[in-house]
C-alpha cells in the first residue's frame, strides 16, 4: 500500500514537472505527419485545428520556379510567440517538406530552399501561442525548355 | 562522419543572422539509378539541431522535400562576440555531422 | 528599318571569315548594344539573369550560399596537395596556378593546338606520374572551381597570336558557332544571339557576350559543378546533335572563340545556374 502511494505521488510530481517545461524543449519529429500524402492530412497531423490565412505572415517564394529541384522558400512573421514554422508543397508526393521548431530566442523567419515535383500551392503555417496562421502561393514549376 | 556543415553568421546588434549549408545528397528515394533501373534509396537529413553556448536555439525537421546540399537560414536574439554556435544535423541511416563556430 | 540593316550589316561581318577576331568581339559587343540599349554590356557576365527578374531574384538567393562554395574548398584542398613524385598544380602554372584563368583557353605554338583549362590541369597530372581526372564534373572541375575563384574579377585575355594555326583554330570553333546542327537545325547563335533575352519555352535564352567567364557552374539541374564542356555536350543533345569527346579539338576550338569574345570581362566563376 505504501509503495504504491510513494509511486503514485513520484509519477504525479514527475508529470508536473514534465507540464511546467515549455513545449519546445521536447520537439521531436513529426515522422508520421513527412509520411502523409494530402496537405490535409499533414496539417491534421501536426496541429489538428483550424488554420487561418493571414497577411502577418509572409511566404516569398518564385512565382516560376527556375529549378524544381532548387526552389527557395523564406518565411517571416511579425506575430508573436511563434512556436513553429512549417512548410507544405501541396502537390509533392509527400507534401511536409518542413517543419521548424523555434525557441523564445529565435526571430520568426527561416529561409530553406525545397524541391517540388510539379506546379503546386506552397503553405506555410505558422504556429504562434495556440493560433495556425498561414500564407500561399501558386508556384509554376515547368519542365524547362531548351535550357533542359 | 558527414561533411562538415559550412556556417556563416552576422551579428546586428544582438541577433545573430545564420546561414548554413550542409553538403549532402538529400535522395528522396524517387530518383531511378539509369543504369540498374532501381531507385536510389532514400537519403536525407531528418533533423538539424541549433545551439547558441549550448542552449538549442531552432529545431528543423526536414522530409524528403528539401534541396541536394541544403541550405537553411535562421536568427536569434541574444547573442554576442565570441559566443558558441553549433549545428548539427542526423540523417535517415544515422550519420551525424556537427559543427561549432565563434560568433564575431 | 535602320537598327535592322545595322544588326544585317553585322551579321555578316560577324559571319565574314576575313574579319580579325578584334573586330568580330567589336561587332559581337556592337550587336548587343543595339539589341539592349539600356542594358549595361558588362552585366551579360550573368548569362540570362541580365534579362529576367524573377529568375535573377532566385539567383540572387542562391548567391546568399552557393553551393559550388563546396566546389571550391574541396578544389582548393585537392590544389595544395602534392602529387607522389613531391611536385604540386602550382609548379606547372604561372604565379603558381593563382589568378590565371583569363589567360585559358591559350594557343600552344609547340603542339599548334588550343590549350584549355582543364586540359593544362590534367596535364600536370599526367606529366607528374598522375592519372589524368575525368573532364566533366568532379575532382578536376572542383580544381578549375578553385582557380576560376581566385581569378574572380580579373578580364578575360584570351590571346590569338600572330601565328596561322592559331586564327585557323579561332575561324574553327567561329565557325561551330554560325554552323546549324542536329535534328532541331539550330545553330549556337540562333539561341544565343538571334533569341538572346527572349522567352524558349519557358527558358530565357543568355547571349554569347560573357557567356565564357563564369566556368566551372553548379547548375541546379546536375545538383553538382560541372565544365563548359559538359553544357556543350548538353547543348548539343538538346538540338538532338551528337556530342562531342569533352576537350575534343571541336570543343576546344569552340571555347577558344567563346571566350575571345569575352575578352574585357570580368571573370565571375565559379557561378550558380539553375
Amino acid at each position: 500500500m505504501k509503495l504504491q502511494r510513494r509511486a503514485l505521488v513520484k509519477g504525479l510530481l514527475t508529470a508536473a514537472a514534465v507540464l511546467a517545461v515549455p513545449r519546445w524543449l521536447f520537439a521531436a519529429r513529426p515522422d508520421k505527419a513527412f509520411e502523409e500524402k494530402s496537405a490535409d492530412a499533414v496539417v491534421s497531423d501536426l496541429f489538428n485545428a483550424p488554420v487561418t490565412e493571414s497577411d502577418q505572415v509572409t511566404l516569398k517564394i518564385p512565382d516560376i520556379a527556375e529549378n524544381g529541384a532548387v526552389v527557395p522558400v523564406t518565411v517571416s512573421t511579425d506575430l508573436a510567440n511563434v512556436e513553429s514554422i512549417s512548410v507544405i508543397v501541396d502537390n509533392n508526393p509527400t507534401p511536409l517538406a518542413a517543419m521548424f521548431a523555434l525557441t523564445p530566442q529565435s526571430l520568426p523567419e527561416i529561409s530553406i530552399r525545397i524541391k517540388m515535383g510539379e506546379s503546386s500551392m506552397v503553405r506555410a503555417v505558422v504556429k504562434a501561442g495556440d493560433q495556425l496562421y498561414s500564407a500561399s502561393k501558386e508556384v509554376k514549376v515547368t519542365i524547362g525548355g531548351c535550357g533542359g | 562522419m558527414g561533411s562538415p556543415i559550412k556556417i556563416k553568421v552576422k551579428l546586428k546588434g544582438d541577433v545573430a543572422e545564420v546561414k548554413a549549408l550542409m553538403p549532402h545528397p538529400m535522395e528522396s528515394g524517387v530518383r531511378v539509378n539509369a543504369e540498374t533501373g532501381e531507385a536510389v534509396p532514400k537519403h536525407y537529413i531528418q533533423e538539424v539541431v541549433c545551439k547558441h553556448n549550448g542552449n538549442v536555439v531552432t529545431t528543423a525537421f526536414w522530409g524528403t522535400a528539401v534541396s541536394k546540399d541544403p541550405y537553411m537560414a535562421f536568427k536569434f536574439k541574444g547573442a554576442k562576440a565570441g559566443d558558441k554556435l553549433e549545428i548539427s544535423w542526423r540523417d535517415n541511416t544515422g550519420d551525424t555531422s556537427v559543427s561549432e563556430v565563434d560568433i564575431s | 528599318m535602320k537598327k535592322l540593316l545595322i544588326a544585317c550589316f553585322l551579321f555578316v561581318a560577324m559571319a565574314n571569315a576575313y574579319a580579325t577576331p578584334e573586330e568580330d568581339r567589336l561587332a559581337l559587343r556592337e550587336f548587343f548594344a543595339q539589341r539592349f540599349p539600356d542594358l549595361d554590356l558588362n552585366e551579360m557576365i550573368n548569362g540570362l539573369y541580365a534579362f529576367d527578374e524573377g529568375a535573377r531574384e532566385q539567383w540572387l538567393e542562391m548567391e546568399e550560399f552557393p553551393p559550388y562554395e563546396i566546389a571550391i574548398e574541396a578544389g582548393e584542398e585537392t590544389f595544395k596537395e602534392p602529387f607522389a613524385n613531391g611536385k604540386s598544380y602550382a609548379d606547372c602554372f604561372e604565379n603558381g596556378g593563382i589568378g590565371i584563368r583569363q589567360n585559358y583557353p591559350r594557343f600552344d605554338t609547340d603542339s599548334g593546338e588550343v590549350v584549355t583549362l582543364e586540359e593544362a590541369i590534367n596535364r600536370c597530372r599526367t606529366d607528374n606520374g598522375e592519372e589524368p581526372l575525368p573532364w566533366l564534373t568532379g575532382e578536376l572541375a572542383n580544381i578549375s572551381a578553385y582557380m576560376a575563384y581566385t581569378s574572380r574579377g580579373n578580364k578575360m585575355n584570351v590571346v590569338v597570336p600572330d601565328d596561322p594555326r592559331a586564327l585557323a583554330a579561332y575561324e574553327a570553333g567561329k565557325e561551330y558557332y554560325y554552323t546549324r546542327r542536329g535534328q532541331l537545325e539550330f545553330a549556337c547563335e540562333n539561341y544565343h544571339m538571334q533569341s538572346a533575352g527572349n522567352l524558349l519555352r519557358a527558358d530565357r535564352m543568355s547571349g554569347m557576350l560573357g557567356q565564357a567567364t563564369h566556368w566551372p557552374v553548379y547548375r541546379s539541374k546536375w545538383g553538382e559543378i560541372g565544365t563548359l564542356h559538359k553544357r556543350f555536350q548538353e547543348c548539343n543533345a538538346q538540338v538532338r546533335a551528337k556530342p562531342y569527346e569533352a576537350q575534343s579539338p571541336v570543343y576546344r576550338n569552340l571555347e577558344y572563340f567563346l571566350s575571345y569574345m569575352s575578352n574585357g570581362m570580368e571573370l565571375n566563376g565559379p557561378a550558380s545556374r539553375r
